[in-house]
């Protein structure tokens, strides 16, 4: 039996842009934050949405506490190969650093296998040093978060011998622990980001050591009718009972009933998509559903909204 | 001053490369086929797309199996089926990165020696088969190579999708900047001479701690051999970079408008400004029906949802329902265009600060099923067109 995916240390949340991957990741994180557990939240693409979600300034390398027992980031891979530096190797002049940082630019330019260790040796290591009881990672996108996350692995591959070696070593033993490592994929119910966590569900263990936890499906549309009611709903809008509701409520009721009829068609729709879904998946991975909640400004009070609905399904 | 194009149809026929920008999952690259599908039937001449999105779906929507770095032929049977009768011909490719660093090395190695040397280094064969960014520069090298051989009378990209959505705009020069730099000689100079510098002996000591002598060794080789490449490199990564601000090439941005895809197009639109290149089209994808925002239906829906008993009451007997049922009917109905509604306006929000900029804005409206075919593409493509 997997390990219950807040009880890991490291969490990985990825998704198709736009379906909400870090609003999820920042609900997931306050919510393990509430229940007791000391949670860090990194961002990795330099977006600045996650400092929305908590409404703060701007997110930094160093961890802001954004309510007791929650701490926020954001990943500079500078930043990230400086501490490297002086922790690990215990280079102290950071003088020395500034030229190799520069040429580890242009190599990483080239090998942009670098900035991706330097991503997620930064988060194996919080782990390793039990600074947080979990680290929830807002990832890349679901087209990179393999490039991300085999990066440890590519590395140890063309790297055979020195520091990096060692180091890619127990990184790999993090990531490949189910009891301590897992991703998530968010995907919303539309059809091309069903497919593509369809997709990324399959290539992930071909690629990859680490736990496939659980899907999260965001913006689910609320049911509207009832067992019978959409039979009563097409009877309302036929001819006469239509004319005798624009007597009621005036000349915009069919124009009101077109749109309930739009969201019966969206949720249908969608449902497919989310039985496919869970065809396609593993059985006994978890699926959780978050519902649409319409009014989307991101902010704390969206954030919490979202971590209650999932807090329902974990 | 040329006139500014009204519609899609006027801008592509006016252009010779398009180049289709925006967030993940706004359908950019279903976009990109359906301005290739409709642009090959109403333009004429030859048309391709090119898509460097990993995910292959743009050849279901085409209608074929799968295509790789060749470009391949949209058969006319799938055209016949859409009930279409082309003017032009459609044309698709994939870029497949790995391949096209290997043609492009093989194009610019200085020798045969040079080029099997860099083709079987450990480090290259990671860095073009492993990593996502090395698409970038590939992506505007390529469209280059197919834009100069003068197959097509009009190109259409699909952008990668990168960290930073411009990424491959500065993909070119960053490129040329790295094979210019005193830095990539230096790093590779103890390698060639065994000598290391003075000045250089502290970088190698903490780099041969962290990395170890062999890695450092290939990556040696690797850079020393590039430079082989330099001059050919260099130029040519100007030509790409000078072929994206032509004055025949043309950026449309794709979005929905969701706050976090509006977010990275406003960012686009201004990069593109400041750039000074050409903003052709903003295509809104997945717009609410104009009819949500409608006085009448707000004050309709207000009413339905204040006066719900009494409405219910009178409507019951002519539909034949139990008053109960039809209240808590009429009650969701109420419900949902208010949530709509508000969707539809923060929407409309989005949309008028999007409008702003480019030559031509166009909006989807919403379609919920995905696009498997030619006549899908094509559907899509009419509600863009003129």
């Amino acid at each position: 039996m997997a390990r219950p995916l807040l009880d890991r240390n490291l969490v990985f949340v990825t998704g198709k842009g736009g379906v909400g991957k870090t609003t999820v990741a920042a609900a997931l994180a306050l919510h393990a934050a509430r229940a007791g557990r000391r949670t860090l939240v990194c961002e990795v693409d330099a977006k600045g949405t996650l400092a929305g979600a908590f409404e703060v300034g701007a997110l930094r390398f160093s961890a802001t506490e954004v309510e007791p027992g929650l701490w926020a980031m954001a990943m500079d891979t500078e930043e990230s190969l400086r501490e490297y530096l002086s922790l690990q190797l215990r280079v102290p002049l950071v003088a020395r650093i500034g030229p190799l940082a520069r040429t580890l630019d242009f190599v990483a330019s080239a090998a942009p296998g670098v900035k991706e260790i330097l991503t997620v040796g930064k988060l194996c290591w919080e782990v390793r040093e039990q600074h947080y009881d979990l680290v929830v990672v807002d990832a890349s996108a679901t087209g990179h978060i393999v490039g991300q996350l085999a990066a440890p692995e590519a590395i140890n591959e063309l790297v055979e011998v020195g520091r990096v070696r060692e180091q890619t070593r127990w990184m790999l033993d993090i990531l490949g622990d189910p009891d301590r490592t897992g991703v998530v994929i968010v995907t919303s119910p539309e059809e091309m980001p069903v497919n593509e966590t369809i997709d990324l569900a399959a290539r992930l263990p071909q690629v990859t050591k680490v736990d496939l936890a659980a899907v999260v499906v965001n913006r689910v549309l609320p049911e509207l009718f009832g067992r019978g009611e959409e039979e009563v709903f097409e009877r309302v809008r036929s001819g006469d009972a239509l004319a005798r509701l624009t007597e009621l409520v005036g000349p915009g009721a069919a124009k009101v009933l077109d749109a309930a009829d739009l969201a019966v068609t969206l949720r249908r729709a969608r449902a497919e998509n989310l039985a496919g879904l869970r065809a396609a998946l593993p059985p006994s991975l978890p699926m959780l559903y978050v519902p649409e909640l319409f009014a989307r400004v991101p902010g704390w009070r969206f954030t919490a909204q979202v971590a209650a609905a999932l807090a329902e399904e974990l | 001053m040329t006139e500014r194009a009204r519609t899609v149809e006027q801008l592509l026929a006016a252009k010779e490369i398009a180049i289709v920008c925006g967030s993940g999952g706004v359908g950019k690259t279903t976009t990109a086929a359906a301005l290739g599908t409709l642009a090959a039937t109403h333009l004429g001449g030859k048309v391709l797309v090119l898509t460097v999105d990993p995910a292959k779906r743009l050849a279901a929507a085409l209608g074929l199996e799968t295509f790789g770095n060749v470009e391949t032929r949209i058969p006319s049977e799938a055209f016949a089926d859409a009930g279409l009768q082309p003017r032009g011909e459609l044309w698709a490719a994939m870029l497949d990165t790995k391949q096209s660093w290997d043609d492009l090395v093989r194009r610019h190695a200085p020798s045969t020696h040079v080029r099997d040397s860099i083709l079987g280094n450990p480090l290259y064969t990671n860095i073009t088969g492993k990593f996502v960014q090395s698409h970038d520069y590939i992506a505007m090298e390529r469209l280059y190579e197919i834009h100069e051989s003068g197959r097509y009378d009009l190109v259409i990209v699909d952008t990668p999708p990168t960290r930073n959505a411009l990424d491959f705009l500065d993909a070119p020069a960053r490129m040329a900047d790295f094979f210019g730099s005193r830095l990539l000689r230096w790093l590779t100079v103890p390698y060639r001479s065994r000598l290391v510098t003075m000045a250089s002996r502290p970088f190698y000591g903490i780099a041969d701690r962290v990395l170890g002598t062999k890695f450092l060794e290939d990556i040696a080789e690797f850079f020393s051999l590039f430079q082989t490449m330099e001059r050919g490199f260099v130029e040519r990564a100007r030509r790409v970079t000078s072929v994206l601000s032509d004055r025949r090439t043309t950026f449309c941005v794709v979005s929905t408008l969701e706050p976090a895809p509006v977010h990275e197009a406003e960012f686009f639109v201004r990069e593109l400004t400041a750039r000074r290149l050409h903003l052709g089209a903003v295509i809104l994808n997945k717009v609410l029906p104009p009819t949500l925002l409608d006085a009448d239906a707000v004050a309709a829906a207000a009413a339905l949802e204040r006066r719900r008993a009494e409405v219910a009451e009178a409507l019951a007997p002519g539909v034949g329902v139990e008053v109960d049922q039809l209240r808590r009917v009429l009650g969701e109905v109420a419900t949902s265009f208010d949530n709509f509604h508000l969707v539809a306006m923060r929407e409309a929000e989005q949309r008028s600060e999007l409008a702003a900029a480019p030559d031509v804005t166009v909006a989807v409206p919403y379609v919920d099923a995905d696009i498997h075919d030619l006549a899908g593409l094509v559907r899509l493509g009419n509600g863009v067109w003129r």
